[in-house]
């Protein structure tokens, strides 16, 4: 085998590890969300949607502020989606507006162990809604 | 803590420029329902953190009270625990979820009967908020005791502390729960005095159930209705002696 055969090898057994080495590589999330725009611009909420949510966590329980504006209950009632039969995406589902992304960056969220996935499904009671 | 304060600000900002972006418009507003707040006590605007001036009550009277078990009803619909929700399936009676239920109390020498609900008596001083090693059990400022899940570890020592076994444990996963009682598996849980109700106005589910015995009010209010009743008829504590002073008060029990 001469050098040049060699070289020849060397660039297909390259260019085929490239190829393998892309198409392993985890796919970017397909985020569906329902209707509804987000509250602030898109590379706020990216980057600090957990605070605004955080923040009104607390307000909420310790004080009693009721906006609905960062609240957990209003991303879900405009973000929620539903699938083809017509009923909403749960949470635990990799459709769900919030697990597409958060699969996606290996961040565990617990938030719907305790609260509603979707919006207002079981409730007994409609509450006041500010902006 | 810098990138924390910033977004702190932040919300303000957006909170001032909700309640008209001027320094002016935000005292205006805080004057006009401050006005309406002493006429009703209930009219709190949605962004106004609660006060210390209300001591949110429930008087019941147990001489209407017969067994019924409506509150418990109006209480497990409203809130979504116990009968129609996805609540434990495993676990048994003893352990499942009780935010309300029903105590027939009985003076064993004379017969004297009497029933009477039992929920979180939201004592001035609770032993539950004592207890906890996590600060997860809190009272409001407007008396409202309450746990804040997002702390809470489920160690249960709260509910080894509370004299009227006034809450309870989620030991398994649950799903469908109302968007404004969010309660889910390992914590402890217990009466809110329906605080979603109370911040938007109206009285908690158990006394819209049953107004025949049961008023709601501010108890620091002299003119509420729950005062001017207590002012004219009187009421008990139930264990009084541990001087833990609940908001819950109780007439008719004189065994």
């Amino acid at each position: 085998m001469n050098i040049l055969h060699l070289l020849k090898a060397f660039l297909i057994t390259g260019v085929m590890l490239m190829a393998t080495a892309v198409s392993a590589e985890v796919p970017l999330p397909e985020i569906q969300t329902g209707e509804g725009n987000c509250v602030e611009p898109t590379d706020i909420m990216r980057k600090d949607h957990m605070n605004f949510i955080y923040h009104q966590r607390d307000e909420t329980m310790y004080q009693g502020i009721r906006t609905s504006k960062y609240s957990l209950k209003q991303c879900v009632s405009c973000h929620a989606i539903k699938d083809d039969q017509g009923e909403y995406v749960r949470a635990n589902d990799p459709k769900y507006f919030c697990t597409s992304c958060h699969e996606y960056v290996a961040v565990k969220i617990d938030c719907f162990e305790c609260h509603a996935d979707t919006p207002r499904s079981t409730d007994k009671h409609e509450l006041r809604v500010n902006e | 803590m810098s990138n924390k304060a910033s977004n702190k600000e932040l919300v303000n900002q957006k909170r001032r420029a909700i309640l008209g972006g001027t320094a002016a418009a935000i005292t205006g507003a805080a004057i006009a329902p401050g006005v309406f707040l002493t006429e009703t006590a209930q009219a709190r605007p949605l962004d106004e953190p609660v006060n210390g001036k209300i001591r949110w009550g429930i008087l019941v009277n147990t001489n209407n009270c017969n067994d019924c078990n409506d509150c418990v009803i109006a209480c497990q619909e409203e809130n979504g625990w116990g009968i129609g929700s996805t609540d434990e399936q495993k676990s048994r009676p003893d352990q499942k979820a009780q935010w309300i239920r029903t105590v027939k109390v009985t003076n064993k020498k004379t017969g004297y009967t009497k029933t009477l609900p039992m929920f979180c008596q939201h004592c001035e001083n609770p032993p539950c908020v004592d207890v906890c090693p996590t600060g997860a059990s809190f009272k409001r400022a407007d008396g409202i005791v309450l746990v804040d899940k997002h702390i809470c570890i489920g160690c249960r020592y709260c509910m080894m502390a509370c004299p009227y076994k006034a809450r309870s444990f989620i030991h398994e996963k649950l799903t469908d729960q109302r968007s404004y009682a969010p309660r889910g598996i390992g914590t402890v849980e217990g009466c809110t005095l329906c605080i979603q109700r109370v911040d938007n106005g109206e009285d908690p589910a158990c006394v819209v159930a049953c107004s025949n015995s049961l008023i709601f009010g501010d108890l620091n209010d002299p003119d509420s209705e729950i005062s001017k009743e207590l002012a004219r008829n009187g009421g008990t504590q139930i264990r009084a002696d541990l001087r833990l002073n609940p908001g819950i008060i109780y007439q008719g029990l004189n065994f």
